[in-house]
C-alpha cells in the first residue's frame, strides 16, 4: 500500500480492511482460478453464493479454494422474498459462514434487478438479529436512506445490470448516494473494465465489488490484479483530490496581466 | 390478454413462407447489432437468409452466454418413475398401444434408484412419468419426492400437465421446476399426432406452464419436439411462449429444451428432421432473442455435437442418463426406454470432458431453502 493512504482503511462490521476491491466466485471456467484471482488483485472479501454450495459434497467444494484470511461475504441468490433471504442468511450462519451477508433480492429474471421494498425488509430482519448486512439495490436515494435507518453496514448500488460489463451507467445515482449517505458505498455489479472501477473509486466510492469482469476474462488472475491497481489508483486520487479544471485553455498572455507587479 | 394462447392465436396465421423470402442478409446483420430483439427481428434470426450469418450468431451467442452465466454448465440426469401411459401419442415409446415392457417403481426402488444416481455426485434431479393418473399420482409423486430429497438438493418434475392446485401440491413438496414439452405448436398437427388419451387437449397442455408459474415453480422449461414439424416456426412459438411466461411471471427463471426427434420403439419417423446446422441456428437465435435463458441439451444428441455446441449457448445438460424406469438401480431389464440416447457418458466422464473445454461442471445450484428452515 501507499505509504501516503497507510491508514486509509475500509471498517465494516468492525473489521479493517486495507483492499477495497472485493470479488466473486461465480462464472469462473474452475473454482481452482480463485486463490491466485484472491492473490493478485490483494481483495481481501469474497462473495459467494450459498446456492451453489454443496457443504454435504464429499469431493470438491467451492470453499476449499477460499483462503480463511479472506472475509466471507455470503450472498442470498436465488432468494425472491425478504423471506427468502433471511432463510438463506440463516443457513449461511448455521453453515459457519460467519454473520456477514450480502442482502440480493431478485424477482425480475430478464434484467436481475433488485427489489428495493423486500431488500430494505431483509435488511431490518437482519441487521436486528446481529448479521453485518450489505444490501445490493438500485442506485436510489430513497431506499438507501432506508436501510440506513434498517441498520445496514453498507450500500451496494449497482452500476448497471447484474453481468452486463457495461459500466457506470448510474454515475450521477450513485454520486448523489455518496454525497447523502454516510455508510460506505460499494458499487456492485456492471464494472466491465478497471477504467471504470477507478472512475467510481474516484468519485468517492467506499469500494467495488467486481466479478464478472474478472470471471469472464480472458486470464482472470492478470485481470484481477489490474482491478487491484484500479481500485487502489482511484482510492489514491479520490485522497488526493483531483487539481481544478477548466474547459478552456489558460491564456499566456492573461488580459488581466496588467495587475501583476510593475502597475500602481 | 388472459392466456398464452390468446396471444399464439395472433401468430399463428402470420405468414411465415412470405416473411422468411423478405428477409435479407443485410437486415439479419442489422438484427444482430441491436442490444434487445423484437418477436420479429428473432424471427428473422430464423429465416433462410441467417444461416450466412451463423457463424456471427454463435460469436455473439457464446459473448452473451459468457457474461450471463460464466463458463460453466449445470448437469442433472433424468430419473423415470412408471411408463405407464394412456396416451396414443404417435411418435413416443411409451404409447398405450405399443408392446412394451412397462414398469412402475415402488418406494424402495425409488430409493435404490436415487441413492445410485446420487453416488455420481449430482445434486439436480428431473422426475419424470407418462401419463397415468391413476398409478403416477400426484400422492405417490409427492412420496417419491420425500424420498429423493434426502439425496438432490434440487428437484424438477417433467409429468402430465396438471392444475395449479396440483403443481402447487408438488412445489410445497418439494419440487423447484418443472419440463414440459408442448412437442408441437401447430395445433392442426398436434391433434393428429395425439388421436387419444388426456394429451389430445392442447389448449390444456399449452397453458400448463403457466399454471405452473402461478403455482410458485422456480424454474420453468418449454419447448417443441423438433422434427414433428418446420423447425423454423416451431423454434418461433418456442421462443414466444417463454418470452412470454418471462413478462408475465418475472420471478421465474423461464428455459428451454431443444429435444429433437431420437429413434424410439413404434414406426413413427420425424417428417421434418432438423439438422445439426439448423440445431444451431436455433440455439443461437434463441440465445440472442433471451439472453439470460436457461438452455438445456439432453442425451438425446452424440457426444461429438455436445461437446461442439457447448460454448454457442448451452447452460445445461444432462449426464449419465437412462431413459428406462429404474434404469440406474433395477438389474431385470423389464421396462423399455422412452427413446434411445446418444450420449452415454457417465457424469465423471461428461465433467472431465466440461473441464478439457475450459468449462466448470456445476452440481449444485440450489437448495430447499422453504424446506430446511421454516
Amino acid at each position: 500500500m501507499d505509504k501516503s493512504n497507510s491508514n486509509d482503511l475500509l471498517t465494516i462490521g468492525g473489521i479493517g480492511l486495507e483492499s477495497r476491491l472485493f470479488t466473486g466466485t461465480g462464472k469462473y471456467p474452475s473454482d481452482a482460478m480463485i486463490p491466485e484471482v484472491i492473490e493478485r488483485s490483494g481483495s481481501q472479501v469474497i462473495t459467494v453464493a450459498l446456492r451453489r454450495v454443496d457443504f454435504a459434497a464429499g469431493t470438491e467444494n467451492i470453499m476449499d479454494f477460499i483462503p480463511q484470511s479472506v472475509q466471507l461475504l455470503p450472498n442470498t441468490s436465488g432468494a425472491r422474498t425478504a423471506e427468502e433471504a433471511v432463510r438463506i442468511a440463516h443457513l449461511a450462519q448455521a453453515a459457519g459462514c460467519g454473520n456477514w451477508i450480502k442482502i440480493e433480492v431478485i424477482s425480475d429474471n430478464r434484467y436481475l434487478l433488485p427489489d428495493g421494498y423486500e431488500t430494505v425488509r431483509a435488511t431490518e430482519i437482519l441487521a436486528n438479529e446481529g448479521f453485518v448486512v450489505l444490501p445490493y439495490i438500485n442506485a436510489d436515494l430513497m431506499v438507501a436512506r432506508s436501510l440506513v435507518d434498517s441498520g445496514a453496514a453498507a450500500v451496494m448500488p449497482l452500476g448497471a445490470p447484474i453481468g452486463s460489463n457495461r459500466g457506470l451507467r448510474t454515475e450521477e445515482m450513485i454520486r448523489i448516494l455518496i454525497e447523502e449517505i454516510k455508510l460506505p458505498i460499494i458499487v456492485d455489479a456492471g464494472i466491465g473494465k478497471p477504467s471504470e472501477a477507478c472512475a467510481a473509486m474516484e468519485m468517492g466510492a467506499a469500494a467495488c465489488l467486481v466479478n464478472t469482469a474478472i470471471a469472464g476474462a480472458g486470464v482472470p488472475a492478470i485481470m484481477a490484479e489490474a482491478f487491484g491497481h484500479a481500485v487502489r489508483a482511484g482510492r489514491a486520487a479520490f485522497l488526493s483530490g483531483p487539481g481544478a479544471s477548466r474547459k478552456t485553455a489558460a491564456a499566456s498572455s492573461p488580459l488581466t496581466g496588467f495587475l501583476e507587479g510593475g502597475t500602481q | 390478454m388472459t392466456d398464452f394462447y390468446e396471444y399464439y392465436k395472433t401468430w399463428r396465421d402470420f405468414s411465415f413462407v412470405e416473411y422468411f423470402r423478405s428477409v435479407s442478409e443485410s437486415r439479419v446483420a442489422a438484427i444482430l447489432q441491436k442490444e434487445r430483439l423484437s418477436e420479429i427481428d428473432f424471427l428473422a434470426l430464423l429465416s433462410p437468409a441467417a444461416e450466412g450469418l451463423l457463424e456471427d450468431m454463435a460469436q455473439r451467442s457464446r459473448d452473451l452466454t459468457i457474461r450471463n452465466f460464466g463458463r460453466s454448465v449445470l448437469l442433472f440426469t433424468p430419473m423415470y418413475l412408471s411408463n405407464y401411459c394412456t396416451n396414443r401419442c404417435v411418435y413416443c415409446g411409451f404409447n398405450v398401444d405399443n408392446s412394451i415392457m412397462r414398469h412402475h417403481l415402488s418406494f424402495p426402488e425409488v430409493e435404490r434408484e436415487a441413492e445410485e444416481i446420487a453416488k455420481s455426485g449430482l445434486k439436480h434431479i428431473l422426475l419424470l412419468t407418462g401419463e397415468d393418473k391413476r398409478r403416477a399420482s400426484i400422492e405417490y409423486l409427492c412420496h417419491c419426492v420425500r424420498i429423493v430429497e434426502k439425496y438432490f438438493t434440487a428437484i424438477g418434475i417433467e409429468i402430465y400437465p396438471l392444475e395449479t392446485e396440483g403443481y402447487r401440491t408438488l412445489v410445497e413438496n418439494g419440487v423447484d421446476s418443472l419440463t414440459l414439452f408442448q412437442e408441437t405448436y401447430n395445433e392442426t398437427l398436434y391433434k393428429k399426432l395425439h388421436p387419444g388419451g388426456p394429451k389430445r387437449n392442447y389448449r390444456y397442455r399449452l397453458a400448463a406452464p403457466e399454471r405452473g408459474c402461478a403455482a410458485g415453480m422456480r424454474a420453468v422449461n418449454v419447448g417443441g419436439l423438433l422434427g414433428l414439424d418446420d423447425w423454423r416456426r416451431e423454434s418461433f412459438f418456442t421462443g414466444l411462449h417463454a418470452d412470454w411466461l418471462q413478462s408475465r411471471w418475472p420471478e421465474v427463471t423461464v428455459g428451454f429444451s431443444l429435444p429433437r426427434m431420437r429413434p424410439h420403439a413404434g414406426t413413427f419417423q420425424p417428417d421434418f428432421p432438423i439438422s445439426d446446422r439448423h440445431l444451431v441456428q436455433v440455439m443461437t437465435a434463441l440465445r440472442l432473442f433471451m439472453p439470460r435463458a436457461g438452455i438445456t441439451i439432453s442425451t438425446r444428441e452424440g457426444a461429438q455435437f455436445r461437446d461442439n455446441i457447448l460454448p454457442l449457448g448451452v447452460t445445461t445438460m444432462s449426464a449419465g442418463a437412462s431413459t428406462a424406469v429404474g434404469g440406474h438401480s433395477r438389474e431385470e431389464a423389464d421396462s423399455t426406454s422412452q427413446f434411445d440416447i446418444s450420449d452415454e457418458r457417465n457424469v465423471q466422464e461428461m465433467a472431465e470432458a466440461l473441464k478439457g473445454f475450459g468449462y466448470q461442471p456445476v452440481y449444485k445450484d440450489w437448495h430447499p431453502i422453504g424446506g430446511i428452515l421454516s
